[in-house]
């Protein structure tokens, strides 16, 4: 199942950086038990809302040809709680793009205040693994994915038929 | 001016001190990146694109590892040995690396032994004086 972790696009510079949106709601039912009486964001969800905006920006860059998965967590620290009711804002930014992986930079953000640095490699799958074979189709970027992105990069249009 | 090998090297081990987790005492000129460092098929990646930004050189990624495209290629491995042919492809590709103690049992699977923290130093020596 794909599932998406971010609200929208707040900026998008094809090839270069992009900034997202995420707002944490107490109708996200794992907060309930993360932690009873003291519902605080994952960390490890800080990180999939930081891979899925990077992933994006990446994938882009290719034009979405490229499956991209996340493949290494460089980096990660946190320096703040996010609660229901925050908006934090996820900042990624393309440090080095090759035909084979990309890594990127990222800073949550919560307002001014850092909430945590995370940086990111992806790997272009079909591009390593050694000859293992993957579906033709990009299974990694969806429809759901690309609504995204609307208004941020042109996409082409069906020919009316 | 040139960098020194000292300190080429110091600035690989912050490369990999960096990308693969490591303490400082770790990374010695003879450790091997796979074996003694525990890097995977990623971090090689991460590498290179780390010590083209410390150097400000490209790296293509085939020039500094090359044994993915000796090992995939039937040609130059047979019974889990590298053919003649596949040393010495192997020794065309890698010229910053001593292949001396591989030639006499070339087990496929010690290919990642080559893979020193020396012969990275090598290579990039090699780049930047060219």
């Amino acid at each position: 199942m794909r599932w998406i972790w971010i609200d929208k696009f707040l900026e998008f510079k094809s090839g270069q950086y992009a900034v997202a949106l995420k707002n944490v709601t107490l109708a996200e039912e794992h907060l309930h038990d993360h932690f009873p009486g003291f519902p605080i964001m994952p960390e490890c969800l800080m990180i999939e809302a930081m891979a899925q905006t990077g992933g994006i920006l990446v994938g882009e860059a290719r034009n979405f040809a490229e499956k991209v998965i996340l493949a290494k967590i460089k980096k990660a620290v946190f320096y703040h709680y996010v609660c229901p009711g925050d908006t934090i804002t996820l900042h990624a930014r393309i440090e080095s793009i090759a035909p084979e992986a990309a890594s990127i930079e990222g800073e949550i953000k919560r307002g001014d205040q850092r909430i945590a640095q995370i940086s990111l490699m992806f790997s272009h799958i079909d591009k390593n693994l050694a000859g293992k074979q993957f579906p033709e189709e990009n299974f990694v970027f969806t429809d759901m994915f690309h609504s995204l992105l609307t208004g941020f990069v042109e996409r082409p249009t069906e020919p009316a038929l | 001016m040139a960098m020194s090998r000292d300190e080429i090297f110091e600035k690989v081990k912050d490369v990999l001190v960096d990308a693969l987790g490591l303490d400082d005492d770790d990374v010695t000129e003879d450790a091997t990146l796979m074996g003694d460092l525990g890097a995977e098929s990623i971090d090689f990646l991460d590498i290179v694109f780390r010590l083209e930004k410390a150097f400000n050189i490209k790296v293509p990624r085939e020039e500094l590892f090359p044994a993915e495209a000796v090992m995939n290629n039937p040609e130059y491995v047979s019974g889990g040995k590298v053919t003649a042919k596949g040393l010495a492809e192997l020794r065309a590709r890698m010229p910053h690396t001593d292949l001396s103690n591989f030639e006499k049992d070339p087990d496929v699977n010690k290919i990642a032994d080559l893979f020193t923290v020396g012969a990275v130093v090598n290579f990039i020596e090699s780049k930047i004086s060219a």
